[in-house]
C-alpha cells in the first residue's frame, strides 16, 4: 500500500509547525522520523491519526484521502503512542478486547485476534495479568500487539522508547524491525534518538517544521558528505 | 461501516466503563456518601425549618426527605458527569480516549457513546442510593423505579455533554474545584432540587426565574414526576430539547487540541 503525505503544513495561531512537507513511505519498509524535540514530530503525527485537523495539504493511505475518507484511512493506521494508552487497571486481554471493539470486532474475533498477536509477542501467558504487573517494555509490547489487531498497513510509533532502558529500547527496536519483514508492515517511528536508526533505514529528517532529507541512511550521508547518520543529523539541525 | 460494527463498538465501550467501575467501587461508594449525608443530615435538620405543601406530583403532605430525593439523583449524576468530563480530557481516560479517537468510527457516535457509557454508570449509583433511600424511608410508587430509568438516563447524557463541551472550551475550569465552585454548585442551588420554586419566587423572582432557566431544574423536575409515575411533558420536552442541543454542540466542537489527548503540547 502507497502511503503519501502531500504538501502538510500547520500552524498554532501565528506559529507555523510544520511547512509544506511531502513524502512517501515505501511499502514494507522500516521508516525512521528524526528529528530533535520540537521539529514538528508530534505534530505531524497528530495529523496523520487525526487527532489534529488537517490545515492545508492531504494523507493518502492506497489512494484514500486522510481528509475526504478519514475512516477507511483510519483502518489502515495502527498507532502507538508516546504516552502509555493502556487501562493500568484492566488486564492485557481486556485493554485488546477494548481496541477491537472499537473497530467493530465481534468479542470472539477480537479474542482470536489478541491471543495470536499475544502469543507471537510471546506475551500469551500474561493476557489476564493487569497492565499494571507489566514492566515498561512489556507494556509497550502489548500497545503494539494492540495497534495491529485490526490489521493495519501502517503502524505509527511516536518515540515508542521513552522511558525505557538501553536493553528494552534496543528488544523493542528489533521487535518492531521483524514485524516489518515477517508482515510487510510499513512502520514510521518518530525518534530523537541516533542509535534507533540504522543506515539502510529510510529516514526522514524534521527539523523546525521542515523536512531536510528524505531517503535511505547512507544515501543521505552521501549527500552531506557526513561519515555516518549522527554527523548527518548534525550537520542538518545543529543537534545531537 | 456496517451496523454490526457499531454495535460491537457500543458494547465493547459499555463493557470497558463496567470494569473500570468494579475496578474502582470503592471511590463509587465513597461517592454516595455526599448525597446520603445531605439525605439524612440536611433534610432531618431541615425538616422543621422548610414547610412544604402539597405540590404536584405529590398526592400528601410529604417529609422534606421525601422532597429532596429527585434532586439528590440529580446531584449524583451531576458530580459523575463533571467528573467523567474532565477526566476525558484531562487526566485519568487520557488513555483510553485517545484509543477511542483512532477508531474508524464517525467521532460524534464514539463520544456520544463514551457519555452514555459514564451515565449508565450514574444511573447504577442512583439506583444504589434510592435503595437507600427506601430504606429510611422515601418510598416513592414500586413502578417509579423504572419510570425514572429513562429520564435519569436523559439527564446523564444532558450533563455529560455539557461537562465534555465546558472542559473543551474553557480552559480557566480545568480543575475539578473550578468547576465545582462555578458550575455544579451554582446549577444545584439554583434549581428546585433543594426547595420548590414557589418558595423561591415568594423570597426573589429574578431568582425564581433564573432557577427557571437552568436546564437542572427541569431534569429535577423530570426525575420527581417520572418517579411518581406523573407525566411533566415540560420538564421531560426541555430536558430532552437541552440534552439534543448540548450532545450536538459538544461533538460537532470537540477539538483534541484543546483537550491533554494529544500529549504534551505539541511543538
Amino acid at each position: 500500500m502507497t502511503i503519501e503525505a502531500r504538501d502538510i503544513s500547520f500552524r498554532y495561531g501565528d506559529k507555523a509547525v510544520l511547512k509544506e512537507v511531502s513524502f512517501a513511505l515505501t511499502s514494507g519498509r522500516f521508516h525512521a522520523l528524526l528529528g530533535p524535540n520540537g521539529a514538528g514530530k508530534s505534530t505531524l503525527f497528530g495529523l496523520l491519526t487525526r487527532l489534529l485537523a488537517l490545515q492545508q495539504g492531504d494523507v493518502l493511505l492506497g489512494g484514500r484521502s486522510l481528509r475526504k475518507q478519514p475512516a477507511e484511512a483510519m483502518r489502515k493506521i495502527g498507532v502507538v503512542f508516546q504516552q502509555n494508552a493502556l487501562d493500568l487497571d484492566l488486564s492485557v486481554r481486556q485493554n485488546l478486547h477494548y481496541h477491537a471493539a472499537l473497530h467493530g470486532l465481534s468479542r470472539k474475533e477480537a479474542r482470536a485476534r489478541g491471543d495470536r498477536e499475544l502469543a507471537r509477542f510471546k506475551l500469551l501467558d500474561r493476557a489476564d495479568d493487569a497492565v499494571r504487573q507489566l514492566n515498561g517494555g512489556h507494556r509497550r509490547r502489548v500497545e503494539i500487539a494492540r495497534a495491529l489487531l485490526h490489521q493495519p498497513s501502517l503502524l505509527l510509533l511516536d518515540e515508542p522508547t521513552v522511558g525505557l532502558d538501553v536493553a528494552s529500547r534496543r528488544a523493542l527496536n528489533e521487535h518492531v524491525r521483524t514485524l516489518c519483514e515477517e508482515d510487510g508492515l510499513t512502520v514510521l517511528w518518530a525518534t530523537h534518538l541516533i542509535e534507533e536508526v540504522q543506515e539502510q533505514d529510510k529516514v526522514l529528517i524534521l527539523h523546525q517544521g521542515r523536512l531536510l532529507a528524505n531517503g535511505t541512511g547512507q544515501v543521505i550521508c552521501e549527500e552531506q558528505g557526513a561519515q555516518n547518520l549522527a554527523e548527518t543529523f548534525h550537520k542538518l539541525t545543529g543537534a545531537g | 461501516m456496517k451496523a454490526i460494527d457499531y454495535w460491537h463498538c457500543f458494547l465493547g465501550i459499555q463493557t470497558r466503563e463496567w470494569l473500570r467501575f468494579w475496578q474502582q467501587r470503592t471511590r463509587f461508594a465513597s461517592a454516595l456518601v455526599r448525597p446520603l449525608l445531605w439525605l439524612v443530615v440536611f433534610a432531618a435538620g431541615f425538616r422543621a425549618v422548610l414547610g412544604i405543601s402539597i405540590i404536584p406530583p405529590y398526592q400528601t403532605y410529604i417529609t422534606y426527605e421525601t422532597y429532596i430525593v429527585p434532586g439528590l439523583c440529580g446531584m449524583i449524576i451531576l458530580f459523575n458527569s463533571m467528573q467523567g468530563a474532565l477526566s476525558m480530557v484531562y487526566d485519568r481516560e487520557l488513555g483510553s480516549m485517545r484509543v477511542l479517537l483512532m477508531s474508524p468510527l464517525p467521532r460524534p457516535f464514539l463520544l456520544i457513546t463514551k457519555l452514555l457509557a459514564m451515565g449508565f454508570v450514574s444511573v447504577a449509583q442512583v439506583y444504589v442510593f434510592l435503595l437507600i433511600s427506601w430504606l429510611v424511608g422515601v418510598e416513592p410508587p414500586r413502578w417509579g423505579y423504572l419510570a425514572v430509568l429513562p429520564t435519569l438516563i436523559l439527564t446523564s447524557l444532558m450533563l455529560g455533554a455539557l461537562g465534555l463541551l465546558i472542559a473543551t472550551w474553557i480552559k480557566q475550569l480545568e480543575n475539578f474545584a473550578g468547576v465545582m465552585n462555578f458550575v455544579i454548585f451554582p446549577m444545584f442551588f439554583m434549581s428546585s432540587a433543594l426547595y420548590p420554586l414557589w418558595r423561591m419566587n415568594e423570597a426573589s423572582p429574578w431568582l425564581y426565574w433564573i432557577c427557571q432557566f437552568n436546564p437542572f431544574t427541569h431534569a429535577v423536575e423530570a426525575i420527581r414526576f417520572s418517579l411518581y409515575l406523573e407525566w411533566n411533558p415540560l420538564a421531560v420536552g426541555i430536558t430532552a430539547g437541552v440534552t439534543i442541543v448540548l450532545s450536538l454542540f459538544a461533538t460537532a466542537g470537540f477539538r483534541p487540541q484543546r483537550t491533554k489527548i494529544l500529549g504534551s503540547k505539541p511543538a
